[in-house]
């Protein structure tokens, strides 16, 4: 029953819920606000209609989404005063900066500009008018900036003192901490998993109507836009995560022994990377494995014959460092994230490959089967991605800001059992709801298809679907 | 000046744009099914807040994350404590603002009445709770020495709190009121107006007598002055929309509201949360603000993001300046569908 009511163990299920729950709408309002913005100046460029059907049509899908990572922005800024007030109070004077700089510089812009894209259609001249939803674009970009910084500071700290009267930690330079090689690191890697999955959005899209032979004008561009998109971004992708790797096992090499359920320490082909394991549940005991010899030396030191320091090695550095206790995450998790993130984002470059392949030169495969299978490149990619936020947060356990703050010490000490248990049924019930109808509704939206034009008005001489109206 | 003071004024600032800015979006979301005779008229209504909602709300985000930036105890303190009541906060607005924008997607009647009413609960109980918070806050509430709140949800509920919150609901309805007046034409228009009038008076008597208890029970000579001349502003705004000067009484509304966030603020400077138990727990600027770099690099930042953020957001306001008419809705509108809610699928 105590454990139950464990306050610490119910927030730790509520960030983890919520957040993910946010991060299944942010990477698509980062990918798609760029792709629409992409096809509407396509548009003005060239007055081709089936640019302007395609900037409605994923511009629809783009704020039915939107709305969702609006809504459940406000519970992430919020959580951390609510659930996690020692956790705050140890970082706010460096961790507050970055996230009031995201809402000064970007949500600010994000929010008006966004209102004016879409109510503004018969109200501002074009170029004006596509300047707006650029600006939103480059925001939301904006944005991810600054939560990734301030999410690198709890990865790798910097740029901070200990204040000792105070019991926290103070800003020495924001410079510094904008730029913690782990943000620049993520920030890449996490911008361009983003446009990967809102290219799976196409693709998936496209390829349903395609595979019933309709909008074929519109959707083959789309389908031709989404394959190259997701091969371009699927190897920046990549090569970015080799970069974040560098910076990982740098900053938290128990994350990366972790990632690798590697007990001991290994040098040169020893340090293998192991598709796949099987072993004892506690992964003490290997039983079966698949092992690539020297990769995870080259991923961790970019040499062939580097040493990769393993669990039991680094528990005991870290007791001498930090006193007794267990400084391991739980190694499954990191085990199967890492390989799981990697496997599926090769995936997708592959789908990539073939795709483009199958429809050179304007052909379209027939056999219903690639088509099936095209239509899982959304879920899979956006699984990819939340699958590697899931192997960051949990492999940086049992820390919350690594070498400094356990997650057991931040959570609110006011805060009873009982109230978190409330609001975690709470946000698992409306998040649960909304999650339906929203899905519902792209589902909707996207089968729909692309809307033919109507005719101009004939007072203005624009056409009448753009004015949108709630 | 002392950055801390600075920074007092800043928060007190972010939450004024807050109130004044999402107070009429709240107020519209309430007003709507007292205005409302058809679903043209509740869609006019929507629309008046359509393209601004989004930003209104993100003042507060900017305000919340400032609280934590510049003064890390105080957002600590006050979002753990408020435990409660910010998970209704947070549960209304994420189920207004999805309401705003799916309730067009989904044209069949029984789905209109479901986000009809997840808009006004989701409006009204903010509303509500926004005025209990912080008139919790001016009172003071039970913190021990590390600065933890000691009571439970009930005691937020006392009667100090509860007239605060009836007091912003009112103030925010009567202000969406105003709003519409100014926003619509025709029928709508008049019974806007009329709403406006009554739902004035009863706040100018509910917000009288809140005032005046601040002021006597915690109040300062600063206070008393912006409690006067909250009162006189609100009440030139009922008197102004009686006269049909729309554009004048929306304005002094807006005015009303800011003097009385500013009161309250005014009312606890310079505690910031004030221990109701011991005077010696009580969070001040001085020990609840961030150190003095940190409200350095913040203060360049907001000094020049701040005039920007009120160009580009006044230049929105000028953009979608005109009145909302129930031709614009039904000359874009897709028709209404009577279809149960699942056949859609
Ligand atoms: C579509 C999504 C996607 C794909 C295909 C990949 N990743 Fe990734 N990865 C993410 C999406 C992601 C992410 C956005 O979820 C994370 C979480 C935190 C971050 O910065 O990016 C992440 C984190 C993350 C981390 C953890 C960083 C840390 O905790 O400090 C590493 C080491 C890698 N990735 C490495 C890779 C490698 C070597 C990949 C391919 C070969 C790869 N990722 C593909
Ligand atoms: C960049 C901004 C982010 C910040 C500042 C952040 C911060 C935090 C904090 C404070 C916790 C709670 C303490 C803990 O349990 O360790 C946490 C846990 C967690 N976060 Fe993040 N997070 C961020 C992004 C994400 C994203 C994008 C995801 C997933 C999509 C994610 C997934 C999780 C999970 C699954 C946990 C629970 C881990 C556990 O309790 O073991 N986080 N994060
Ligand atoms: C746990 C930490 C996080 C916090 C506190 C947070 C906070 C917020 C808030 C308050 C909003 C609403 C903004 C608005 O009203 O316009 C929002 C939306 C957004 N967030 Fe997060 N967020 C977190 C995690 C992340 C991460 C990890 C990313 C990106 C990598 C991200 C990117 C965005 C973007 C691009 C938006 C705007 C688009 C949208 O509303 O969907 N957030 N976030």
């Amino acid at each position: 029953m105590n454990d139950l009511l464990d306050p610490l163990l119910l927030s730790r299920w509520q960030f983890g819920l919520t957040t993910i729950y946010h991060f299944l709408f942010v990477p698509l309002t980062i990918g798609m606000a760029l792709t629409v913005a992409i096809f509407q100046t396509a548009w003005v460029r060239t007055g081709k209609t089936h640019y302007l059907q395609l900037v409605h049509f994923f511009g629809k899908i783009f704020l039915i989404n939107f709305a969702m990572g609006v809504v459940t922005g406000i519970v992430q800024e919020f959580q951390f005063g609510m659930n996690w007030s020692d956790y705050s109070r140890f970082v706010g004077d460096v961790f507050g900066a970055p996230l009031a700089f995201e809402g000064l510089l970007a949500f600010f812009l994000e929010a008006t500009f966004i209102g004016l894209w879409i109510f503004g259609w018969d109200k501002l001249p074009a170029k004006l008018h596509l300047a707006t939803i650029w600006i939103v674009a480059t925001a939301s970009i904006l944005s991810a900036y600054f939560i990734i910084a301030a999410n690198a500071f709890m990865q790798n700290p910097v740029a901070f003192t200990i204040n000792e009267d105070k019991g926290r930690a103070e800003l020495t330079s924001i410079w510094e901490l904008l730029t913690n090689p782990v943000a620049l690191a993520a920030f890449p890697h996490t911008i361009f998993a983003c446009f990967m999955v809102s290219a799976g959005l196409i693709i998936t899209v496209a390829a349903w109507h395609l595979s019933k032979n309709q909008h074929l004008d519109t959707m083959r561009p789309a389908l031709k836009f989404g394959l190259w998109a997701m091969l371009i971004f699927g190897g920046l992708t990549t090569l970015a995560g080799d970069q974040l790797s560098l910076a990982m096992v740098a900053t938290q090499p128990m994350k990366m022994a972790a990632a690798e359920a590697m007990y001991e320490t290994s040098t040169g082909a020893e340090a293998s990377f192991s598709i796949f394991t099987l072993g004892t549940p506690d992964g003490v005991h290997e039983l079966f494995s698949i092992r690539i010899p020297y990769l995870l030396s080259f991923l961790s030191t970019h040499t062939f014959n580097g040493t990769v320091e393993g669990i039991n090695n680094l528990q005991d550095q870290y007791q001498t460092l930090y006193g007794p206790g267990d400084y391991s995450p739980i190694i499954w998790i990191t085990y199967w994230s890492f390989r799981w993130m990697i496997g599926l984002g090769l995936l997708h470059i592959l789908v990539a490959v073939v795709g483009l392949w199958l429809t050179r030169k304007g052909q379209l495969p027939t056999n219903k089967w690639v088509w099936k299978a095209a239509v899982w490149s959304f879920p899979l990619s956006l699984a990819a991605m939340i699958i590697g936020w899931v192997f960051t947060e949990m492999g940086r356990q049992p820390w919350l800001v690594f070498g400094l703050l356990k997650t057991s010490d931040g959570v609110s000490p006011g805060v009873t059992g009982i109230e978190v248990l409330i609001s975690l049924v709470v946000f698992t019930l409306v998040y649960g709801s909304l999650a339906v109808v929203e899905f519902r509704l792209i589902k909707k939206a996207a089968q729909a298809g692309p809307a033919e034009l109507r005719e101009p008005e004939n007072e203005s001489g624009k056409p009448l679907v753009h004015t949108t109206v709630y | 000046m002392d950055l801390t003071v600075l920074w007092f004024g800043i928060i007190a600032f972010l939450f004024i744009g807050y109130f004044v800015l999402d107070g009429f979006d709240f107020g519209v979301g309430m007003a709507m099914p007292f205005v409302s005779k058809d679903d043209t008229d509740r869609r006019v209504v929507i629309n008046t807040i359509g393209p601004v909602w989004d930003l209104n709300e993100t003042w507060l985000i900017v305000a919340g994350a400032s609280l934590f930036a510049a003064f890390p105890e105080w957002y600590a303190t006050l979002f753990s404590g408020f435990y409660l009541p910010l998970l209704l906060i947070l549960v209304a607005l994420i189920v207004r603002g999805v309401s705003f924008e799916y309730r067009h997607q989904r044209p069949e009647k029984v789905w209109k009445q479901r986000f009809d009413r997840m808009i006004i609960f989701g409006s009204a109980l903010p509303a509500l709770l926004w005025g209990v918070a912080f008139a919790n806050i001016v009172r003071g509430v039970p913190l021990d020495a590390g600065h933890n709140y000691t009571g439970t949800v009930f005691d937020l509920l006392n009667p100090y709190a509860l007239l605060g919150g009836v007091t912003t609901l009112l103030l925010f309805f009567t202000h969406g009121a105003l709003f519409l007046v100014l926003k619509t034409d025709g029928e709508l228009h008049s019974r806007a107006r009329t709403l406006a009038t009554r739902a004035g008076v009863v706040t100018v008597v509910v917000a009288a007598v809140f005032l005046a208890w601040t002021v006597l029970a915690y109040g300062t000579l600063p206070a008393l002055v912006l409690a006067v001349a909250a009162a006189i502003a609100l009440i030139a705004s009922v008197l102004a929309n009686i006269r049909r000067h729309e554009g004048l009484a929306f304005t002094l509304m807006a005015v009303t509201i800011g003097a009385a966030v500013l009161t309250l603020f005014m009312s606890l400077f310079p505690a910031v949360m004030p221990a109701s138990n011991d005077p010696a727990h009580s969070l001040t600027i001085a020990n609840a603000s961030s150190s003095p770099y940190t409200l350095q690099v913040m203060t360049w930042t907001a000094l020049i993001a701040l005039p920007l953020i009120l160009v580009y957001q006044a230049w929105t306001y000028w953009i979608f300046r005109k009145r909302v008419t129930r031709t614009h809705i039904e000359g874009s509108a897709e028709p209404d569908v009577e279809a149960p809610a699942e056949v859609a699928h």
